[in-house]
């Protein structure tokens, strides 16, 4: 038998055990059925997930989808999302903006640049903005130190940031979504 | 017909794709089309050219012309003046540094003053997403060596041994010695470390966006050597242009048949996956990094059994750094004497460093091993920015320790440094002008590792901890001077009693900036320092 059978045919005795939350365990079965269902496709399928999901974060039915799909303990799957850094149980804005606090961005100025973006977002780290646009977290090092202090809004990197360039980008950002 | 009279190379790497690299190479390939120019002039693109900072930077060849901080407005006058008339746009040339230059490097011709490039040969010179011109570039050249005159496993493992090649990652343990710990098995798996999360450091990210295939040529001669006929590469999450540029290549191989089975008909097999990491600076740790394949929580396991007994899965497995395994095909092919005309007896070859903060031109450069600091960040790096004084430098990333003044002719190499209780590390060099804190850089880099410790072993869950508190009430001005005995001892104990070296390395920040540059903590803790408190980084602390 083709393995794909194997595991759609897997995915369909999962739906069954769990009328409540079909429809959407359904949607994240139908994104991780590619994977073999072993662990070490684990992060993978979660970070599939977690780019799929509108709101960027690993819901609970998300990770009763994989824990079904690999048989294993759902706080097995729980305690390994919690783990990593890129992973998050919570509901985050639109735009992740991950700013680095690394000592090499803070060498060059990123305390203040940390001042300014919480004072132009007007949240702290770890939360989201009223209009659910802006998620601002911290990161470690990005790996662009030669145009530090950085930052990386979703998969874009920022450099060589400054108050004013700050103001600037986010505002850049608001008109773009504002205008679609 | 088309008839190529000129290339223009474009750096495309992280830096300058944030400065518009690929608005200006639209435009440039517009401009070319509407001059009539596009059977003549060539563009590619290619990984960093070297200097970052500068924004798009463009080279064009023969010539040899380099133009950096062009814009889109500047496209028009590039190809009208230089690539119509042969007239170099003066406005906008830099001088080409050496080390931009392709370097041959033959067994019999050694380089002299400029960059000694290795590793980096072919960063920023091929485009990295085209497998005919890493071919055309050298790569796959050792691995035909080998298959063409038929040496066996052994040979290229004494090879790497006489080279004297010491792993890359931090440790600078000698890879052939780690190759040589595999116990005959039928299943033993290579690992490649690209988890590269040391604050300060990006040379495997430019490696391996400059020259992917050099990487995976590299891994199969290690996994002939070893006898591993799978491979995985462990990349950060973060970096998404590594995973899809190695994506890409790993994916031309196999349709070459240069990785997979029976690689060109010579019996060798290797396979190649990429494993993205999720964020945890801990995985960089080679026991971690193996849980995290196996998709778990990346905790560093005891040790022994190592890796090299009990590793993926329980079997036998190897863990080399990306610049490691980017070493060999260069060794292979040139043979172990001829690596040993670079560097120190002790530690033969070259190093890629990142040198960054207060420095003239930040970048990536490759030297002699051994070459001083003073000659890296004066000679390689342009010295101090806007003519500052050199105050110190903090070698090898978070884990790495500082370097004042009467030590910038140390020479930079595994050993050498020891004598001063320092490590190369990672490569990352922060450089540090006359007005930098330590004393606010040292907080900054124990709430990395408060942030960063797993929490598995209790000297480092709480020692971290306890190192950012005492810190923060110094950086505050609010400590003793007996806080700085505290910092010293607690660091201490980490050392010895911690489980990996994530929580064994604080002590190496710690006690060196107390030791080179005591005067500004005792200041801090006078019970004098007015300044106001710094906006600290308790958030830093309280990231998810």
């Amino acid at each position: 038998m083709h393995p794909q059978t194997d595991q759609h045919s897997k995915v369909l005795k999962i739906l069954q055990k769990y009328p409540p939350f079909r429809e959407k365990m359904h949607e994240y079965l139908g994104i991780i059925e590619k994977y073999p269902p072993s662990r070490e496709h684990m992060l993978d399928m979660l970070h599939d997930i977690q780019e799929y999901e509108p709101k960027h974060y690993l819901p609970r039915e998300a990770l009763l989808a994989v824990a079904e799909y690999l048989n294993i303990p759902l706080a097995e799957v729980a305690s390994t999302v919690s783990f990593y850094s890129m992973f998050s149980l919570e509901p985050r804005g639109k735009h992740i903006i991950r700013i680095c606090v690394s000592p090499p961005c803070q060498a060059m100025g990123g305390s203040s640049v940390l001042v300014a973006l919480k004072d132009a977002l007007n949240i702290d780290v770890g939360s989201t903005t009223s209009d659910g646009l802006f998620t601002l977290e911290t990161t470690s090092c990005l790996g662009v130190c030669g145009v530090a202090p950085a930052m990386m809004i979703d998969n874009d990197v920022y450099g060589n940031l400054t108050e004013e360039k700050i103001q600037r980008i986010i505002e850049e950002i608001r008109r773009r979504d504002a205008a679609h | 017909m088309r008839h190529i009279r000129s290339h223009v190379l474009i750096g495309i790497d992280a830096n300058s794709l944030l400065a518009g690299a690929k608005a200006v190479e639209q435009a440039l390939i517009r401009e070319l089309v509407d001059k009539g120019l596009a059977d003549e002039v060539q563009v590619i693109e290619t990984g960093s050219l070297g200097p970052i900072g500068q924004g798009v930077v463009l080279v064009v060849y023969p010539d040899a012309v380099a133009y950096a901080n062009v814009t889109v407005d500047d496209v028009p006058e590039i190809v009208t003046e230089h690539l119509l008339k042969g007239r170099p746009v003066k406005r906008l040339q830099v001088p080409l540094a050496p080390e931009e230059r392709v370097v041959e490097i033959k067994p019999t011709g050694l380089v002299k003053k400029p960059q000694p490039r290795v590793v980096l040969q072919n960063c920023g010179v091929i485009d990295p997403e085209s497998l005919d011109e890493a071919i055309a570039a050298g790569d796959y050249q050792a691995l035909v060596k080998v298959i063409e005159e038929k040496w066996t496993p052994k040979d290229v493992m004494e090879e790497v041994i006489k080279s004297g090649l010491r792993g890359r990652g931090g440790a600078g343990f000698p890879t052939g010695k780690k190759w040589t710990f595999i116990p005959p098995a039928p299943q033993k798996f290579l690992i490649c470390n690209a988890d590269e999360g040391e604050p300060g450091t990006f040379k495997d990210r430019l490696i391996l966006e400059g020259d992917p295939h050099r990487l995976i040529e590299g891994m199969i001669l290690a996994g002939y050597a070893i006898g591993a006929t799978k491979g995985y590469v462990y990349i950060r999450g973060e970096y998404a242009l590594s995973i899809d540029r190695l994506s890409k290549a790993i994916e031309q191989a196999y349709k070459e048949n240069l990785l997979g089975d029976n690689i060109l008909e010579s019996g060798i097999t290797f396979h190649l996956e990429i494993k993205k990491g999720a964020g945890a600076y801990v995985c960089g740790e080679e026991t971690a990094l193996i849980e995290s394949i196996e998709g778990k929580r990346g905790q560093p396991r005891l040790k022994p059994p190592f890796p090299a007994q009990k590793g993926l899965w329980g079997k036998p497995t190897v863990v080399n750094n990306v610049e490691t395994l980017s070493n060999i095909p260069p060794i292979i092919l040139n043979g172990a004497d001829w690596y040993r005309s670079f560097g120190t007896p002790t530690c033969p070859g070259t190093k890629v460093y990142t040198i960054l903060g207060h420095i003239e031109t930040p970048g990536l450069i490759e030297v002699e091993m051994g070459t001083t600091l003073r000659d890296i960040i004066f000679e390689y790096g342009g010295g101090i920015r806007k003519g500052k004084k050199f105050k110190g430098a903090l070698v090898g990333g978070a884990a790495g320790a500082f370097l004042n003044e009467s030590q910038l002719d140390v020479q930079m190499d595994y050993d050498s440094l020891k004598e001063y209780a320092a490590v190369l590390g990672s490569g990352a060099i922060l450089v540090m002008d006359e007005e930098t804190s330590v004393v606010v850089l040292l907080h900054s880099i124990l709430s990395f590792f408060e942030h960063e410790s797993c929490g598995q072993c209790t000297p480092c869950r709480m020692g971290t901890r306890a190192l950012l508190t005492i810190m923060d009430r110094i950086v505050r001005g609010l400590g003793t001077p007996k806080d700085l005995d505290l910092l010293l001892q607690v660091s201490d104990n980490m050392q010895i009693s911690s489980l990996c070296p994530l929580g064994q390395s604080p002590i190496l920040p710690v006690k060196s900036a107390l030791d080179y540059f005591k005067e500004e903590f005792l200041e801090r803790v006078s019970g004098k320092w007015s300044e106001t408190p710094l906006q600290t980084q308790e958030e830093a602390s309280q990231v998810g």
